[in-house]
């Protein structure tokens, strides 16, 4: 069954998250991260930073740090064990780090098949905030398997 | 670090890379406490044969993170301007992965001296798992 694109536009419910060292590390240790600025709160504050940096990559842990991580796509009706991650990007404005609060804002901004509908896309572009400030944005692309 | 230095750089020039240890069942395992994704084809071998998938499989997001480590031991991560990853296999149990980037040109953007880069993250056989690229702004 095809995904109605009527659901292009939709708003993903918004959520708060607030980052931690303790997931830091253990992102850390899990990824062999040895640079202690990424895992170390007295590291981080001697290298003149507020708190332990969050890597590149962990706007997307703290996007899925919800209840319903992929709710938009229950919304749609799709079996998320068909799912796969097809592609994910992220752009940069501020560095993050643990104690902060940030607030996550998503839409659906496209709705798109392939191969007759074998294949389902669908692209969410969610934008960071922290205190109303714009620090990064990320685009995913979750592919449906029929 | 050495400060990587946009007038000495040239299109072509490769980025120090990166070679993970084999991914193991415990990485998987970490890897789920830290970034909190404990979905069940990660980490539960019974539910993955229940749907006909051999084994438990890496997150895509754990070889983006091992090609963030590449970006940020190469230049401090303040410089990263945007990033992104096009996932093109799944990496299996007991692989090692090795990330690799190059410079494939130089530009301005809004203002900076920046380098584009293209990065791949393949098992030790060659067979790319993630085709990334990055934009770095340098001094």
């Amino acid at each position: 069954m095809l995904i109605d694109k009527k659901h292009i536009g939709m708003k993903v419910p918004p959520h708060s998250v607030h980052l931690t060292a303790w997931q830091l590390k253990w992102f850390a240790k899990a990824t062999g991260e040895t640079n202690p600025i990424y895992f170390d709160e007295e590291a981080a504050h001697k290298a003149g930073l507020p708190g332990v940096l969050a890597p590149p990559t962990f706007f997307f842990c703290m996007d899925m740090d919800k209840e319903h991580p992929f709710d938009y796509l229950e919304t749609m009706q799709c079996d998320l064990g068909k799912m796969l991650h097809g592609e994910q990007s992220f752009n940069y404005y501020q560095p993050i780090y643990s104690g902060d609060t940030l607030d996550f804002d998503g839409e659906i901004t496209d709705i798109y098949d392939k191969k007759n509908g074998a294949l389902q896309f669908v692209v969410k572009e969610v934008k960071v905030r922290r205190r109303g400030e714009l620090v990064g944005d990320l685009r995913s692309v979750m592919v449906i398997r029929a | 670090m050495t400060q990587a230095n946009f007038a000495s750089l040239n299109v072509g020039d490769e980025l120090p890379s990166l070679t993970t240890e084999p991914v193991s069942r415990l990485t998987l395992a970490l890897y789920a406490t830290g970034s909190g994704d404990h979905h069940p084809l990660h980490l539960d071998q019974d539910y993955v044969r229940s749907k006909g998938i051999p084994d438990v499989f890496a997150h895509g997001m754990l070889g983006m993170a091992y090609l963030g480590r590449l970006l940020t031991q190469w230049v401090p991560q303040g410089a990263i301007r945007s990033f992104g990853v096009r996932f093109t296999a799944i990496t299996q149990v007991g692989e090692r992965l090795v990330c690799t980037g190059k410079i494939v040109e130089k530009l301005v953007q809004n203002g900076e001296n920046c380098v584009r880069l293209e990065l791949t993250c393949a098992n030790e056989a060659g067979e790319a798992k993630h085709k990334a690229d990055a934009v770095v702004a340098l001094a």
